[in-house]
């Protein structure tokens, strides 16, 4: 395995996150703080307790997943859009490295950047609610795991994508949509029981729900069947890149 | 020894369109081939296959005597590309896009050798500048510090001076020249033929996906070169005198100047005979010179030759 090429890769990606590293950190940090703002304290007031916890506090692990999902997609499929844009991706094509540890590199650093996001928006929540993390294992896996998958899913839009247009096309028209409606912001008890089955199609349900499991040890699904979900999405991710590689759709002619 | 290894080697793509008809072409270590062709002529497809960047429909290439397919790490190793277009990150620095593909091909830092290359290429004053801010003969040179920044055995070069002025050419011309020295095999793409002239060794034609020939230069130049001997006469003749027609003579320059064409490598040339019978008919001779064909007139007839066969 070239370990120095996949290094080179993440290294190359990562000086790019720290170049601009007060926008990577201040977006997230205002952005979340407008989120408790609005969310928590302007309409959280009305709303006493969601099942035992503050409305407050019920919605970091929503707010977290929001966050690292959007910025896992944006940073893999930006990192390997880039280079096709500007035709740098020759060099990755025509250099010792095969499809995995091209898919190590980029994935990597896109779920390292969402990683952090992910700690700083925690860290922006703590200022605003009492936090409690009851399985702090289960919730660092989750993070991890949530980077990961939704940076394959980035890299796959990124390969995919033929121009601007379309690098933002997924995020904004199906992934943002897909956060909101899964229960970022509210249990899905509370819906109305047809919603309450449509909603169980909507995969993010899964994520934020054991996500949220990890903090309060309540959940809108079983917690084992967020698992699946999460490991099913990031090995179908996974099969569609083995296959992008294989056939060099869009990347070899 | 061959570095390069190029057997019937066939590219369709997608649309239908044939880029490559079963191309043979070796290359040896340490020369340097030009191949030269039209636009659409399959130089950038065949350079393509053989690093990576386009897959191959039929045929077989090695470099190094390693497949480029099944044993793509040890042949891209041995490969350096310099690409036609001036793809770099533009918000990166010079230093580091190079460190980054010499990493990329699994090798360990070595800031020595990146410090040798820049300087080579007269960047290492510029090594902490971002790419953006260079100027274009500049960006080139970026390319070519990071195609060698894994040290490459063998450097393909496509179309290296393609827009660019004639001082910056020359420049080129001096560090391929240089790499030559230190012992790189080198492929060059251009269709400017005094480029691969002036610094190919061997020079490979080819068009509408065909090597037409393979050839050293200077043989080429010999075998297929035609010359001319220019003769400026005193004063202007109206027609050719009868002893001297039905020779190929060609007046021009109003009756001035008598053109003489003729094959260098032929046992006779013709010119005792001809100067002798200007004398005899009475013509006075100002001045005289010859003038080679250039490989641009061979390659163009070449060209057409085989277009006017299709």
């Amino acid at each position: 395995m070239n370990l120095r090429g996949v290094w080179a890769i993440y290294h190359y990606e990562m000086s790019r996150f720290f170049r601009t590293l007060m926008q990577s950190f201040l977006s997230p940090v205002i952005s979340t703080s407008l989120y408790f703002v609005v969310f928590g304290a302007a309409i959280g007031s009305r709303i006493d307790e969601v099942e035992g916890v503050s409305y407050g506090a019920f919605i970091v692990p929503g707010l977290v997943m929001l966050s690292v999902i959007t910025q896992a997609i944006a940073n893999a499929s930006f990192g390997i859009y880039f280079p096709k844009f500007i035709g740098t991706i020759y060099e990755l094509l025509s250099a010792p490295v095969n499809f995995l540890e091209i898919v190590i590199g980029y994935v990597g650093a896109a779920a390292t950047k969402a990683l952090f996001i992910g700690v700083v928006i925690l860290g922006t929540a703590t200022l605003f609610v009492d936090l409690q993390v009851e399985h702090p294992v289960a919730m660092v896996a989750f993070l991890l795991l949530t980077c990961i998958s939704f940076a394959l899913l980035g890299f796959i839009i990124g390969i995919w994508a033929g121009n601007f247009e379309q690098l933002q096309l997924v995020p904004l028209l199906v992934v943002t949509p897909l956060i909101f409606l899964g229960g970022s912001f509210y249990s899905i008890s509370m819906l109305p029981p047809v919603w309450q089955t449509i909603t169980l199609f909507n995969p993010v349900v899964y994520l934020i729900s054991g996500f949220r499991w990890a903090f309060f040890g309540m959940a809108d699904v079983p917690v084992g069947l967020s698992l699946l979900a999460i490991a099913g999405f990031t090995g179908l991710c996974l099969a569609v890149i083995w296959w992008i590689f294989r056939t060099g759709w869009r990347l070899r002619s | 020894m061959s570095m390069v290894e190029v057997t019937q080697v066939t590219k369709k793509y997608d649309g239908g369109f044939e880029a490559l008809k079963g191309v043979d072409l070796t290359i040896e270590d340490g020369e340097i081939l030009a191949l030269l062709g039209p636009n659409g002529a399959g130089k950038t497809t065949l350079i393509s296959i053989i690093c990576g960047l386009v897959t191959p429909s039929g045929g077989q290439l090695r470099v190094g005597g390693h497949d480029v397919v099944t044993d793509y790490r040890e042949t891209r190793r041995l490969v350096g590309l310099v690409p036609q277009e001036i793809n770099l990150e533009p918000f990166e620095k010079v230093l580091n896009t190079v460190r980054f593909s010499r990493g990329l091909f699994g090798l360990k830092r070595n800031d020595a050798l990146i410090e040798d290359v820049l300087r080579r290429l007269s960047l290492w004053d510029k090594r902490d500048t971002p790419i953006r801010a260079l100027s274009g003969g500049m960006k080139r040179r970026v390319l070519i510090a990071k195609a060698l920044a894994h040290e490459p055995k063998v450097l393909f070069l496509d179309e290296p001076t393609a827009g660019v002025d004639v001082e910056l050419r020359r420049d080129m011309w001096e560090i391929v020249a240089d790499l030559k020295a230190r012992g790189t095999t080198i492929i060059l793409t251009t269709h400017y033929i005094e480029e691969a002239e002036a610094i190919a060794d061997r020079i490979g034609v080819i068009n509408r996906g065909r090597i037409l020939l393979v050839e050293d230069k200077q043989s080429l130049m010999t075998r297929l070169g035609r010359k001319e001997l220019r003769i400026s006469l005193d004063a202007p003749l109206g027609a050719l005198p009868p002893s001297l027609d039905g020779r190929g003579l060609e007046l021009q320059d109003g009756g001035h100047m008598l053109v003489h064409r003729y094959d260098s490598t032929a046992e006779r040339s013709g010119i005792a005979r001809l100067m002798a019978d200007l004398a005899a008919e009475g013509i006075a001779v100002r001045d005289v010179a010859t003038r080679q064909s250039s490989l641009e007139e061979i390659f163009v007839n070449m060209v057409h030759n085989e277009e006017d066969a299709a």
